[in-house]
């Protein structure tokens, strides 16, 4: 725990220095310059060699042009919002919580989603009317709902969200019970769990370009709140006191706050799947190698965030090619290493 | 050709070994047991045959009923469900979460079960024989036939079924070489969302080849292989396999408009029961291959 650097900003003169946002517009520029590179190589790196996707690039036929088009731009574009919005989910829950290991699914949203999921495919295969529902929710819908069902639960089970304490145990509590539920129904029909598997371990596969649309348009919905209430992030990390007396409606701002952190997070859940690891550490990067208030870590972490999700999906697409390995697996590699790293580091700094 | 050629070579060792273990028991009068090796490698002896068996694989359980002694079966897993009177008998849980206490309270002289199962040395430690058979490829489906056949003191019904279960499988091969001579049609076979297909050296894959279709996905991939589904646009296979659940939303993934097969609608889904005899490696290997020979013709036309 002490390894980490504490979910607090970086307050007093710091972030007006002119060095820093220089910084900050550097870093982000570097950001920038990687999600375009990785996006170009998206367009080349698949089931093809690259000599012969570079080819597709400059005399498509019907068939590449879908591949490159249809396939592979959505499908990284995708990955960077999903990115992006658990990186944004990450960040706030870190400043709402006011605790580093706080993540994205911290509220119990990645199990409502996977309980979400387990009984879509259940009632798919149990009937007719069932498989008509489930067609129509669909894998993302169904996700969606459950991860929307278990915010509301844990939220109700904590009588609001003021307690921060309380809250966090009803979010444990939500996740636990129902993991449970989950494990039992696939109990009932194992043979739907491969389809979960590649739920539980995140999925970029299926991304088109509507997915796409609504994870970029989800993302503008949120940002921009997110933006317009980091000062009350920053009076927030400062001890829920402090936040009052600086005249700030605590129950108001961590409700639209948590909002935006159930709302980010069903959203990425429900396109791709449980992916590990980019909500917690995006915003340790940011806060590693930048001193930032909350109002620049809610760019940088999102930032940060979509061009970790789109490196990891080139990874699993291109390793085992034309086979992949689940998106979330690789983040998780990355992840804990990071995580191992800065343990590591801090150790030998004291 | 040399995977299939190297597979028969084994089924006839086994064959041979069986047969051989048979021949043996019998020529030294019937008071000397019979003892066979399971697929763990651990020596079964068989003073007479099971009377109280409880089966923990559907298609060991088929096995066992199509060898005609399904009288002798006490439990099986919560999967076996063909042929009908199974479906009475007491359930002991699944795969990998078999119901010790209940097996146990049942008093079986034999628990069949496959080679992955973690159950085997628990039941070895409350004194309960087991015998494990790997049961994946459909060169297990006749040496397990032999093997069960052998334990259940059966074995000339064994070779019969053999001799039933291979004609039954050579007039599908020989129905869809008439039907498409010289034409390959590409299949890709989904098992699950992900996408995971069924590869060529999957159970699966081998009804496909046998019925002579080309599978887009490689051998070195492995039996189930999790796809980029990007590969399957660029294979643009002529009949995709898939479960209902899966069928109606094909044409929403990504670029998938564009397969033929999904354009032309060459569709081929399941239903549960049929579902069984597809992916189950057992004495309905026949009447899975025709399910999936008559999806064939209904949907490439010649």
């Amino acid at each position: 725990m002490s390894a980490l650097r504490p979910a607090l900003p970086a307050l007093g003169t710091v972030h007006h220095d002119a060095h820093a946002a220089r910084r900050l517009a550097l870093w982000l520029s570097c950001c920038f310059a990687a999600t375009v590179l990785l996006t170009c190589c998206s367009l080349i790196i698949g089931t093809s060699s690259i000599e012969t996707s570079l080819g597709w690039i400059f005399s498509p036929d019907a068939q590449s042009s879908v591949v490159l088009w249809q396939i592979r731009l959505p499908r990284t574009l995708g990955a960077w919002f999903a990115g992006a919005l658990l990186g944004l989910a990450g960040s706030i829950a870190q400043g709402v919580f006011r605790n580093p290991l706080a993540e994205p699914y911290l509220l119990g949203t990645a199990s409502g989603a996977a309980l979400g999921v387990t009984v879509s495919l259940i009632a798919a295969d149990a009937s007719v009317e069932g498989l008509l529902w489930a067609a129509k929710l669909g894998v993302t819908g169904a996700a969606c709902l459950g991860a929307a069902a278990a915010t509301l639960l844990t939220v109700s089970l904590s009588r609001g969200v003021l307690q921060t304490r309380s809250l966090l145990l009803s979010g444990v509590v939500v996740a636990f019970l129902l993991g449970a539920i989950t494990q039992l129904l696939l109990l009932t029909k194992p043979e739907i769990w491969r389809s979960m598997q590649t739920f539980l371990f995140g999925s970029t596969g299926f991304i088109s370009w509507s997915s796409a649309a609504l994870l970029g348009g989800v993302f503008c919905v949120c940002i921009v709140p997110a933006a317009l209430l980091s000062r009350g992030l920053d009076a927030l990390s400062l001890g829920e006191d402090t936040a009052q007396s600086l005249g700030l409606s605590l129950p108001m701002l961590r409700l639209t706050l948590l909002g935006i952190v159930s709302l980010a997070t069903a959203t990425a859940v429900g396109e791709v799947g449980v992916v590990g690891f980019v909500g917690l550490i995006a915003p340790h990067v940011v806060r590693e190698t930048l001193s930032v208030n909350h109002r620049q870590l809610l760019i940088a972490a999102p930032v940060c965030g979509g061009a970790l999700l789109q490196a990891a999906d080139l990874v699993s697409r291109w390793i085992i090619s034309p086979a992949e390995l689940p998106v979330g697996a690789v983040t998780a590699c990355v992840g804990g290493s990071y995580l191992v790293f800065l343990l590591w580091r801090r150790g030998r700094n004291v | 050709m040399s995977a299939r050629a190297s597979h028969r070579r084994s089924q006839c060792v086994a064959l041979a070994l069986a047969l051989a273990l048979l021949a043996g028991s019998f020529a030294d009068a019937a008071a000397q047991a019979l003892v066979l090796s399971d697929d763990l490698g651990h020596a079964v002896s068989f003073a007479h045959p099971p009377q109280r068996i409880v089966s923990l694989l559907p298609s060991l359980t088929e096995t066992v009923c199509a060898l005609g002694a399904c009288a002798s079966l006490v439990a099986t897993d919560r999967y076996s469900d063909w042929p009908q009177e199974v479906k009475a008998l007491p359930k002991t849980g699944g795969l990998e979460d078999a119901e010790i206490e209940g097996i146990v309270r049942l008093a079986p002289d034999l628990v069949l079960l496959s080679r992955t199962q973690r159950i085997t040395a628990r039941l070895h430690e409350l004194g309960i024989e087991s015998f494990a058979l790997d049961t994946e490829t459909f060169a297990a489906i006749a040496r397990v036939v032999t093997v069960v056949g052998a334990i259940l003191g059966r074995p000339e019904r064994a070779a019969a079924l053999n001799r039933r279960i291979e004609s039954a499988v050579e007039e599908q091969s020989n129905r869809a070489r008439a039907r498409r001579p010289g034409a390959a049609p590409s299949v890709y076979f989904e098992v699950d969302r992900g996408p995971y297909a069924a590869g060529p050296t999957s159970f699966i894959g081998e009804m496909l080849a046998r019925l002579g279709t080309r599978n887009i996905v490689s051998a070195d991939l492995g039996p189930f292989p999790k796809l980029n589904p990007e590969y399957i646009v660029r294979r643009d296979p002529d009949v995709i396999f898939i479960s209902p659940t899966e069928a109606p939303q094909l044409a929403e993934r990504p670029g998938w408009n564009r397969i033929r097969a999904v354009r032309e609608q060459r569709i081929c889904s399941f239903t549960p029961d049929v579902q069984s005899t597809v992916v189950r490696p057992g004495p309905r290997v026949a009447e899975g291959m025709s399910a999936i020979e008559d999806c064939l013709e209904r949907v490439s036309p010649p």
